[in-house]
């Protein structure tokens, strides 16, 4: 489904990514883990296709199509989903009229009717119940005075609105307690734990792979891949750190 | 008195930014408005219709008797050179709340200019302007405030924001406050700026065209100064007049 060959990305001149390789395909969670640094959000915004992230090398095929090649909101309406791990406020505009314009300019680019209000608005009650975010929150400007875990709550309501087939989740866990963890946790199983979709998730910690199962973990360090496992190589680095997990050959 | 001499000029402060060179033909007259004391006026300008003549100007001399409030709402979206210039002189407890948008590209001149007397005690203003220009377009909010010696309790307001979308637009905020009672408040605060990147990028993650990002952001900034207008209809035909012309030159 997602298909990363021998990227090189810069920002600012430097460079970032060295040469990452991976592929994701459908029906699979791909959990990327990796020390402060290695670039990971980089990752998640060089496939966002963030401005002033600047790719020198490789390639990136979505469902066969050179994701590279599209603009930001062209990779949204293909099916692309990126969670951001500071999502930004935007004072003015409510979560409901910002989520409804989203949604119908994607419906629109894929050439499908825009949903009505009164379907936005069941559609929108339908995921808030279930990532358990009141729906007054929605009415609310985007982001602006909500805590850290209600942004990150929000965001993944409007994963569910959207419903992408692919979300790069960059670091969603952070800022979570226990409780608001397992709340975003069962709804990223909810929403995109089908055969058809696909999941790569960014996270620095185990504790979120407790609830979203991932059928593989990669670590990512120093801009590239440098070892691939089951579930069980987020356990090991839990334990044993990433410095030791990354010392044995691979 | 020759036609030359009833012109104004650029050295005089209140023209300093007009295109003055326009006006020979404008009428310069004042409208009077009379509010009876205790009584509600509101004024709606919307200097908006394509095929206005190069320059138009709108002239209000305002005396609000006590108690009284007067309220003027304006978009100016059309003309090479248009002002609306508004003169209140508040009487003991009155209020004047004054919502202005200038929006505008070419090289095109859109200004509100309002001298606000505050004539006697416990009297109230509170002005909004928000300007949103593009190619060599410029936007000027110039806003006088003068509070007489035996004018106490007076509690005055400006707030002026400039949004510029291309590099060579332009927009001049000035505040001009002279206080001659010792016991009032008077606030004024001017910021100039460009679209929030960031926003726009979040904006296009979730599908939104890059048209419809600056669409909703430009709403949001301008949206602060029908606030206070509670009128939904004429809020929205208001806001309408004003989108409708960054639709149609961006």
């Amino acid at each position: 489904m997602l298909k990363i060959d021998n990227l090189t990305a810069e920002i600012g001149g430097k460079q970032i990514l060295n040469g990452l390789t991976l592929e994701v395909p459908a029906g699979e969670v791909h959990a990327i883990m990796g020390p402060n640094g290695a670039g990971k959000s980089t990752l998640s915004y060089v496939l966002g296709g963030r401005p002033g992230y600047e790719v020198t090398g490789g390639s990136v095929t979505f469902n066969g199509e050179d994701l590279l090649d599209m603009e930001p909101h062209e990779r949204a309406a293909a099916g692309l989903f990126l969670g951001f791990q500071y999502p930004v406020e935007i004072p003015g505009v409510s979560n409901v009229q910002f989520l409804r314009e989203a949604l119908n300019s994607q419906r629109k680019q894929r050439g499908e009717e825009p949903l009505s209000g009164g379907e936005f608005l069941k559609l929108a009650k339908e995921k808030a119940g279930l990532l358990k975010l009141d729906m007054d929150m929605l009415k609310r400007n985007v982001n602006v005075g909500f805590s850290g875990g209600e942004k990150k709550r929000a965001e993944m309501v409007q994963m569910g609105i959207l419903d992408p087939s692919f979300a790069v989740l960059d670091e969603t866990d952070s800022g979570l307690d226990i409780d608001a963890l397992r709340v975003v946790g069962e709804g990223i199983n909810a929403i995109m734990r089908k055969p058809d979709k696909a999941v790569l998730l960014i996270t620095h910690y185990q504790r979120l792979l407790e609830v979203v199962k991932p059928d593989k973990v990669s670590i990512l360090s120093k801009g590239a891949i440098v070892k691939t496992g089951g579930p069980e190589l987020a356990e090991r680095l839990e334990n044993e750190g990433y410095d030791a997990v990354m010392a044995e050959p691979a | 008195m020759s036609e030359a001499a009833t012109l104004p000029t650029r050295r005089d402060e209140a023209w300093r930014y007009a295109a003055v060179d326009l006006l020979r033909e404008s009428d310069l007259a004042w409208r009077q408005i009379d509010v009876a004391a205790g009584e509600n006026a509101r004024e709606l300008l919307l200097v908006t219709d394509e095929n206005l003549e190069e320059t138009e100007v709108h002239r209000l001399r305002v005396t609000v008797g006590e108690g009284a409030r007067f309220e003027l709402f304006g978009v100016i979206a059309a003309a090479d050179y248009a002002r609306v210039e508004v003169e209140v002189t508040l009487g003991k407890g009155a209020h004047f709340e004054m919502g202005g948008i200038t929006v505008g590209g070419r090289d095109t001149v859109r200004e509100f200019v309002s001298r606000t007397t505050h004539a006697e005690p416990d009297g109230t203003s509170n002005q909004t302007v928000r300007a949103v220009h593009w190619g060599k377009g410029t936007g000027n909010f110039l806003g006088q405030i003068d509070v007489v010696r035996h004018a106490q309790k007076t509690d005055a307001a400006q707030d002026f924001k400039g949004l510029l979308l291309e590099k060579g637009a332009s927009v001049n905020a000035v505040p001009q406050l002279e206080i001659f009672a010792d016991d009032v408040k008077c606030a004024h605060g001017a910021t100039v700026g460009q679209l929030d990147e960031s926003a726009r990028f979040y904006m296009a993650a979730r599908g939104l065209t890059p048209e419809l990002s600056r669409r909703l952001l430009v709403q949001a900034f301008i949206g602060d100064a029908l606030v206070a207008l509670d009128d939904e209809g004429a809020q929205e035909r208001l806001l309408q007049a004003a989108l409708d012309k960054l639709d149609k030159h961006l």
